[in-house]
């Protein structure tokens, strides 16, 4: 890449790595809180709501900071980890932990909204062919919201590529583990000469930015005829 | 193939109490909106729960809440037709009719969906998807989905409802092939009489969440006290043959001996056919009708003079062709002086097939 500098092509390539692996290990996970959000009826629902939408509304560095109390090495839950070989902090591991908790309200609020568009009648009609729980869900469910899982696992890789305050409280700014495309921004402009190279990374954010952007709404566009039949 | 039945749960503003059984054929449980019907049929198919109550099928316990057995209904067997078609948008038309036969497994044959689709009129349809059907088309290949999942018995929560009657015209028919074709018992849910009288072989009638009556189709129809959608809409049901087509339109039946006259050409000379008289149809003489215009007259002889809602009797004529129903008005009834013994004609101004 010579457009790109040694130091920038690294900051990109460790971004795309966070942000696809936050996107891939938190979809699960997602699919799963959006359909319990949209479609059980449990006490703590509320609860469970807002805690998914809490990073979106706390200031990042201090979801950075309780990332770094819960999964430090000496945390409740870093310890533990850490003798199992899993380690979080000042990793580019912990990069992507930040980045999926961080983008996780995003992806979870695309995929719940395309959930609540399925006629819950259909899965019953489903039942009464002979499909179990589980089977109706991936035959019927899974297939009507699919452009809206895609379209929140796109927001939700675009959020990643950009997290910047939770990164760098919890894992700091390592060059090569874990300075990621925002962090490297930010190191580039507090050295002398280095606006330069700041700027064409600003240039490669906005790329991915509306890239994403756009193909999320294609997606989203998509559910809706889908679910109509056409 | 029997399926009994017995729930009791309760609604806002009833308690839905039913205990009924339903043999082969197609039983119609009939009653007006809200008497519970589509609590009945999604308990039967276990997309509801009953608060008590216990649903065998085919000496399979498929629910029985002393005992604690409450099979899940993706189990039961049951298809189920509901009153929109509900067809996967995702699938294709073909996608969709496979859907049930796959979890039918061995159950299923695997010539059974070119069958279907052959009885059902849906072959054309098979590639296209739900989003570019008619509603006659989108009831039809629900209908066969239902069937493509090889159940014991099927559930029909008024399939032609949502459909205008050319339509209904379509349809209907589909369910006649399937009570003396296919030999698949159903259970169909409904608040028209019309549809009763055409399909039923067995009634169980039901109002605000009870039981009023169960039995044959022409026996409860032919019951003036039994009217769970309202006097005006009672009607008997006589059977008949075609005797004859003549050259000015006309079809002759012969029911119990008696000629009656139906517009147009109605069935194979010799075919046996139901027919309907809506109880509103039908005026009463005392004396033998002459120079009126009504082609159908039944001589018969009052048996009952049931007291209706509104202001009008019912009453129940024993005619060589079968029952027939009146709807009268109080008023023309004592000026008439009906009662059970007198002589009487019936003259019929509408008959349907």
């Amino acid at each position: 890449m010579t457009w790109l500098g040694p130091e920038e092509w690294e900051a990109v390539a460790l971004s795309l790595k966070v942000s696809l692996w936050a996107t891939v290990v938190s979809l699960p996970l997602g699919i799963l809180t959006a359909y319990a959000l949209a479609r059980w009826r449990f006490p703590g629902r509320q609860i469970l709501n807002g805690l998914v939408h809490l990073p979106l509304i706390l200031p990042p560095v201090v979801t950075g900071y309780l990332l770094l109390l819960t999964f430090g090495t000496q945390g409740p839950l870093g310890g533990p980890l850490q003798e199992i070989g899993i380690v979080f902090a000042f990793r580019w591991t912990g990069a992507a932990l930040a980045a999926g908790i961080m983008a996780f309200p995003l992806m979870v609020r695309a995929i719940r909204l395309s959930i609540e568009a399925v006629d819950p009648r259909l899965e019953a009609a489903a039942t009464t062919l002979g499909a179990a729980r589980p089977m109706v869900f991936l035959t019927v469910t899974l297939p009507l919201i699919l452009p809206g899982v895609l379209a929140g696992a796109v927001l939700a890789f675009a959020k990643a590529m950009g997290e910047f305050g939770a990164t760098i409280t919890f894992v700091s700014n390592i060059p090569g583990e874990t300075r990621t495309l925002s962090t490297a921004i930010y190191a580039f402009l507090q050295i002398p000469g280095g606006d330069s190279s700041a700027l064409r990374l600003v240039v490669v954010s906005i790329v991915i930015a509306m890239g994403a952007l756009m193909l999320a709404e294609w997606l989203s566009v998509r559910v809706a005829r889908r679910v109509s039949g056409r | 193939m029997t399926l009994e039945v017995r729930i009791s749960r309760r609604l806002p503003g009833f308690v839905l109490d039913v205990d009924f059984e339903v043999a082969s054929g197609i039983t119609v449980l009939f009653g007006p909106s809200g008497a519970g019907k589509t609590s009945v049929v999604n308990g039967v198919a276990g997309l509801s729960r009953p608060d008590e109550g216990r649903i065998v099928s085919n000496g399979r316990v498929l629910l029985d809440t002393k005992r604690g057995i409450q099979v899940a209904p993706h189990r039961r067997r049951i298809g189920y037709v509901f009153q929109e078609p509900r067809l996967f948008p995702h699938l294709s038309v073909r996608g969709n009719l496979r859907y049930g036969q796959r979890f039918a497994g061995r159950r299923g044959r695997p010539g059974d969906l070119d069958a279907i689709t052959e009885v059902l009129g849906i072959g054309p349809l098979l590639d296209r998807r739900p989003g570019a059907l008619s509603g006659g088309e989108k009831s039809r290949v629900a209908l066969g989905r239902a069937l493509l999942s090889s159940p014991d018995l099927i559930l029909a929560d008024e399939p032609l409802a949502a459909l205008d009657a050319a339509r209904k015209a379509e349809i209907l028919p589909l369910f006649e092939r399937l009570r003396d074709d296919l030999g698949v018992p159903v259970l169909y849910v409904s608040h028209s009489a019309e549809e009763v009288a055409r399909l039923a072989t067995t009634v169980v009638a039901l109002s605000r969440g009870r039981v009023i009556a169960q039995g044959p189709a022409l026996e409860i129809l032919g019951n003036p006290s039994v009217t769970p959608v309202g006097p005006r809409a009672a009607g008997a049901v006589l059977e008949a043959r075609v005797a004859a087509h003549h050259a000015d339109g006309l079809t002759e039946l012969d029911a119990g001996g008696l000629p009656l006259f139906v517009p147009g050409h109605a069935g194979k000379v010799g075919a046996q056919t139901r027919l309907r008289i809506a109880a509103h149809d039908v005026m009463l003489s005392l004396d033998p009708p002459e120079r009126i215009s009504a082609l159908n007259v039944l001589p018969g002889r009052v048996e009952t003079v049931t007291e209706a809602e509104g202001p009008g009797v019912l009453v129940r004529l024993e005619t060589p062709a079968g029952p027939v129903l009146s709807y009268v008005t109080r008023r023309s009834a004592s000026a008439l002086g009906l009662k059970e013994g007198l002589g009487c004609h019936a003259i019929v101004k509408t008959v349907t097939l």
